[in-house]
This record gives structure tokens, sequence and C-alpha cells, in this order.
């Protein structure tokens, strides 16, 4: 993604939500690492795709840009769906 | 753009560059959450100042810069965020790159460096709109009487006559002149719009800075 994408500012990065990843982990996860399971990319939750203005929160990879976390507060419970990352290593 | 001190009864010493999460509760039970960056140094024991923005519909920051007043209480959660974040014991040369009031963070870090023995070398670039929309104005200007912290402004839209400042955005030859004494060494933390926080990333990488070197945190679209 390039400083011209039109779609750069409704990115921000995983530092963002920090306190959402806090919350549902228990514990600081911002330095915490993940595999991309499309890409293979190794990056700390802090430097993915952060999209925040859905009803969710979406956390992409910022090598391929595919979805790694998807995180839903609902009044049914939340919803964390990880599928897109091989692992997460806590640090 | 506001300034508020917050009591912390259960206060913990942040990190420079981590943020807290302000929540609001209508009476009617609506809710809405959103995170600010902590502008003081962790050696102020008991309280915090954030700095808040007003963002055009910006629901919380409207509230927190309009309505709220001296003794009201929030419910906060933080301090918050492991990544972003500078303290003495991380080293330098330090390089500094903010946006607007990206700037927010990078004070705490500057503060809290004031705060401490053994200041390693500083550098600040700061983009601004116009003068008069520099945060922290004369406290920066300050800091940087004291040793080895040095303030770059630019401004973007308009300047005084007088300028002799940059006024123009941040681009790679810009960057190129003010890391230049720090070289490859430099550790580098930039905050702004997504927009400016790509560019400097880039160029610093371009000139040679290593990946691990550079922290990075993107605000909204709220411009510079």
């Amino acid at each position: 993604m390039n400083a011209d994408d039109p779609m750069l500012d409704a990115v921000l990065d995983g530092n963002a939500v920090a306190g959402l990843l806090r919350a549902v982990f228990g514990t600081e996860m911002t330095t915490a690492s993940g595999i991309c399971a499309h890409c293979g990319n190794d990056a700390m939750l802090a430097e993915l795709l952060a999209f925040t203005r859905g009803p969710g929160v979406v956390l992409r990879c910022r090598a391929c840009a595919e979805v790694m976390v998807r995180i839903a507060e609902t009044p049914n419970g939340t919803f964390i769906d990880v599928r897109g990352a091989t692992h997460l290593r806590m640090p | 753009m506001k300034t508020l001190t917050l009591a912390l009864p259960e206060w913990t010493p942040h990190r420079p560059g981590q943020h807290y999460d302000v929540r609001l509760t209508a009476a009617d039970g609506y809710s809405t959450q959103r995170s600010y960056s902590i502008a003081s140094e962790p050696e102020r024991v008991g309280e915090i100042d954030l700095t808040v923005e007003r963002i055009p519909d910006g629901e919380v920051s409207a509230f927190l810069d309009d309505v709220v007043k001296v003794g009201d209480r929030f419910e906060v959660r933080g301090p918050i965020g492991g990544y972003f974040v500078w303290e003495a014991a991380s080293g330098g040369p330090l390089l500094l790159v903010a946006g607007g009031s990206g700037v927010v963070p990078l004070m705490s870090m500057l503060r809290h460096r004031a705060a401490v023995p053994g200041k390693v070398p500083a550098r600040l670039l700061y983009s601004s709109r116009g003068f008069d929309e520099i945060i922290y104005r004369d406290e920066l200007a300050e800091l940087a009487r004291q040793d080895g912290l040095e303030v770059f402004h630019t401004l973007t839209r308009s300047h005084p006559p007088d300028w002799t400042g940059y006024a123009r955005r941040i681009d790679g030859p810009m960057l190129a002149e003010v890391m230049k004494p720090f070289g490859r060494d430099a550790l580098a933390f930039i905050c702004g719009p997504t927009a400016l926080v790509e560019t400097a990333a880039n160029a610093l990488q371009a000139n040679g800075l290593p990946p691990d070197r550079i922290r990075t945190e993107r605000f909204g679209p709220t411009g510079t």
C-alpha cells in the first residue's frame, strides 16, 4: 500500500485496538506476533492493518492484506476468528 | 485542541507512547469509546494529561472539548500498548516524526527524556498546518534549549512572512536532512495521519534505516 492509496485513511494499525485486544486476551497483545496463514509473513499485532469502522475489528496482514484476525463484540458474546493466522505467539 | 488532566485513583506509571481508552456512557445506556495518547511523563505521580483534538462529527472529542468540566468523572482503561513506547533505557539517538496531534505521544517521550538523567541525542520533525496550530509550541521551544534536543517544524498550509523553517509536507529529502547526524543508528518513532506515516516510514527505510528501528502509529483522517 502506498501513500496515494485512497483506502489509506480508513486504515489504522494494530496498536489502535490495543485496548480491545487486552480486554479479549487478558494481556498486552500488541507485541505478540502472528504468522499470516496466507503468505507466512511474521509480524507483531501492532504492525497489522486495522480496520475499525465496521461492526467489528478486522486485522489484515501488512504484506498480503489478507484477513488474519476478526473480533466482533455482540450482545451474545465476543467472537474471535483467527483462522487467518497459523498461530499467535504471546510475548 | 484541549488538554485534560485526569487524577487516577489507581495510578500505575505508564510507558511514554502508551494510551488510555476513554469510555463515555449516556443516561440511556448508549456507550462509546475512544483511545487517547498520554501526553504527560510517567514521572508525574497520580495523574495523566490527555491532549484531545476535536475532529469533525467526533462525538467523543466534541464532548471532551465542549461539555466536560472540572470534577467530572470518566471511565478509563489503561495504560495500554507495548509497541509504540520509548523509555530512557531504550536508548537512541531518538528520531521523532509527528503530524498534527500525532505529536502527543512523542511529547510524553520528550517530557520523560527531560525528566531523567543521561539524555540521548534527540530530534523532532513536526508537521503542522500553520504556526498557530503547532501544539506545545512554547514548551517545545523551551525543551529545545536543553542539551541534545533539536526541533524542526514544517508548516504545510500557511506560514508567517519571516518563517525560516520548512514549508511543505514531509518528504524524503527533508527526512534525509533531519536524520543525517544519526544515520542508521537512529531509533525512529512516527505518529500522525496514515499518509504521513507511510511517507515517513518509507523514506526512512529508503535512507537506510533498518525496519526494526522504525515504530509507527497511525491516526485516523485528521489531516495535517
